[in-house]
């Protein structure tokens, strides 16, 4: 048993519950809302529980299709952040040269400039190079800034990875591909890992770049935005957006097991 | 006996950092070679030099007379312990060892059986199940002596080993690694900023000053005839008298040094000796030992080490007091420059 002394204050409790109800009451709100028996909006209390919008959801094209093109943009934009994050993390996490720091701060500005910023960019350059917007510049759109997520999450592992390990593996006879294969790879595969649950979330629920390249693609965000214009589709939309969630959570959960207890084993093994 | 690794005139330059400045030596087949010297004296640079991790940029560097400049690690028929060790930690002791023979396609059968002989011959075949994070220091170091032996290299490369054990740890691995040579009968190049490790194991010593060499010889011939007064200084104690004090002492124009141990209170020594007066200023007692600080013509300061069973009546025990120290000439190692 706790004695009182163990337990915070009232009033800081209170605030505690108060936060935490602030960030997830809004999210329980379109939960239930998912479930109620009325097709026009938000009447309190609901008028009764169906389920019925589900089946409504999913038999509609233009939902199926915005959560597919979303799904792959972002399967798409991860795969090659993976591949040029790491690329770039294996470039500069060791070697000094001239311009390093330059490079750098352009290879991670993408998360931190405004996306409006970025789209008017990208779209700018599209344009002038005769590209048609479409599902390629949306994916380069979003690659953008998840190669950043990727670079981080690598180039942090990179840093607590001895180099000695590498050298061992050359020593022992390895070339570089066996070495990334064997050694490398397995060392950095948690923070792969990571970074690509990561970047494939910012990816799926981008919309202010997808909007100036989209053309006349209709990712999942932008099919909900446009939603709000249609106050009878709320159920609808209420069902789409907790599927989205589940969608999310699930691999995030599943990334926190399987990274799970794995962080002390990445280091040099001193 | 043919040699093993050959350096000649080679360089290792960082922009204007000289590593390794020009230098020449040969390690024999089947030695067990130290390169001795302080921390940025090039020595791990040498033994980089020869694993393949870094290219000198200039000279020529030979392994088994086979030009060896510009190879990669991966092709080069030596292997590395490394100081931190460097074993996988996401693979457990037995593939560690079994990984060179992994890449060569050795069959997993065949190559865990060679895996548990390595494994067996530094006393840790019970652990090939283990992850290296489960293994106590001593422990990895043997797994990592085990995966460079693995590839039955004809030389292996020692990057300071026995660093990061305790003391008792560290003398009990000398021993066996020296014992461990012997049955092998491969080149060891050993690399070592303690010059009682290098002394005690090796059969030749390269003693590494500012990327070079100062000197390589016996550890016999380093204690009693240093080349140079660093040499002098670095391997064992050693007092080093140049120019006017030299002569002044000796009437010598050369250099000289004289080891603690040879040193004496007057009074116990005849014949041809030096004789000097001076203050005591410190006594530290050692044990077996007790060394004495004596400042001598006002301005040096000797080191004398006395053995503690017969010192007490002979030696002033008074800080402070004068004595008068001396040794035989034949003591005086004469050095270069």
């Amino acid at each position: 048993m706790h004695s009182d002394q163990d337990r915070a204050p009232l009033w800081l409790r209170l605030l505690a519950y108060g936060g935490i109800g602030f960030l997830f009451l809004p999210i329980a709100v379109i939960i239930i809302y998912a479930f109620n028996a009325e097709s026009a909006g938000y009447s309190f209390p609901p008028k009764g529980f169906t389920l019925a919008w589900f089946p409504a959801a999913f038999a509609r094209n233009d939902v199926m299709q915005a959560i597919g093109l979303s799904l792959q943009l972002a399967l798409l934009a991860t795969v090659l952040a993976l591949v040029l994050g790491t690329l770039a993390a294996a470039a500069l996490y060791r070697r000094e040269f001239f311009g390093k720091d330059a490079i750098t701060m352009m290879l991670i500005l993408p998360i931190a400039l405004p996306g409006i910023i970025t789209g008017i960019a990208l779209l700018s350059a599209f344009r002038l190079a005769d590209i048609p917007s479409g599902f390629w510049t949306i994916a380069v759109g979003h690659a953008t800034f998840c190669v950043v997520v990727i670079y981080n999450n690598v180039v942090a592992r990179f840093r607590r990875l001895s180099y000695s390990l590498v050298e061992a593996s050359q020593d022992l006879g390895a070339d570089m591909f066996q070495t990334f294969r064997y050694v490398v790879l397995p060392q950095i595969a948690t923070a792969l890992l990571a970074g690509g649950m990561l970047a494939f979330a910012l990816s799926f629920d981008e919309i202010i770049v997808t909007t100036f390249t989209a053309g006349n693609e209709v990712t999942l965000p932008i099919w909900m935005l446009n939603q709000l214009t249609r106050p009878r589709d709320v159920p609808i939309t209420n069902v789409v957006a907790m599927t989205v969630m589940l969608i999310t959570a699930l691999p995030i959960l599943a990334a926190y097991y399987l990274t799970r207890g794995t962080e002390d084993t990445a280091g040099s093994g001193k | 006996m043919s040699i093993a690794v050959q350096f000649h005139q080679v360089s290792r330059h960082y922009d204007s950092v000289r590593a390794v400045d020009d230098i020449s030596l040969e390690i024999a087949e089947g030695e067990f070679f130290s390169m001795l010297g302080p921390s940025g004296s090039g020595k791990t640079t040498s033994l980089r030099l020869i694993a393949g991790f870094e290219q000198p940029t200039s000279g020529s560097i030979r392994i088994f007379g086979q030009e060896a400049a510009g190879l990669p690690p991966n092709l080069r028929a030596v292997n590395t312990v490394f100081q931190d060790y460097a074993l996988f930690p996401h693979m457990n002791v037995l593939d560690n060892v079994a990984y060179g023979l992994m890449l060569k396609g050795v069959p997993k059968s065949e190559r865990h059986r060679r895996a548990e002989e390595m494994l067996e011959l530094v006393k840790l075949g019970q652990y090939g199940s283990r992850r290296p994070s489960a293994l106590s220091g001593g422990q990895r170091q043997r797994v990592a002596l085990a995966r460079a032996l693995t590839l039955q290299p004809r030389v292996l490369l020692l990057d300071e080993p026995l660093g990061a054990l305790d003391l008792k740890l560290r003398e009990q691995m000398q021993t066996e690694l020296k014992s461990l040579q012997r049955q092998l009968g491969i080149t060891f190049v050993f690399v070592t900023h303690d010059q009682g490790e290098a002394m005690s194991m090796s059969d030749r010593v390269a003693v590494f000053n500012k990327g070079r060499i100062e000197q390589v010889a016996a550890p016999q011939v380093l204690y009693n005839q240093p080349a140079t007064a660093f040499v002098a200084d670095f391997v064992g104690a050693a007092n080093v008298f140049d120019g006017p004090l030299a002569a002044t002492l000796a009437g010598l124009e050369q250099p000289f040094a004289v080891r603690p141990e040879r040193i004496r209170p007057a009074g116990q020594l005849d014949g041809d000796v030096v004789r000097v007066p001076g203050k005591l200023l410190d006594i530290q007692y050692l044990g077996a030992v007790s060394r004495y600080e004596v400042e001598v013509l006002g301005e040096k300061v000797v080191s004398m080490v006395l053995p503690n069973e017969h010192d007490t009546q002979a030696a002033p025990a008074v800080i402070g007091s004068a004595i008068t120290l001396a040794w035989q000439r034949q003591a005086m190692l004469p050095l270069a420059g």
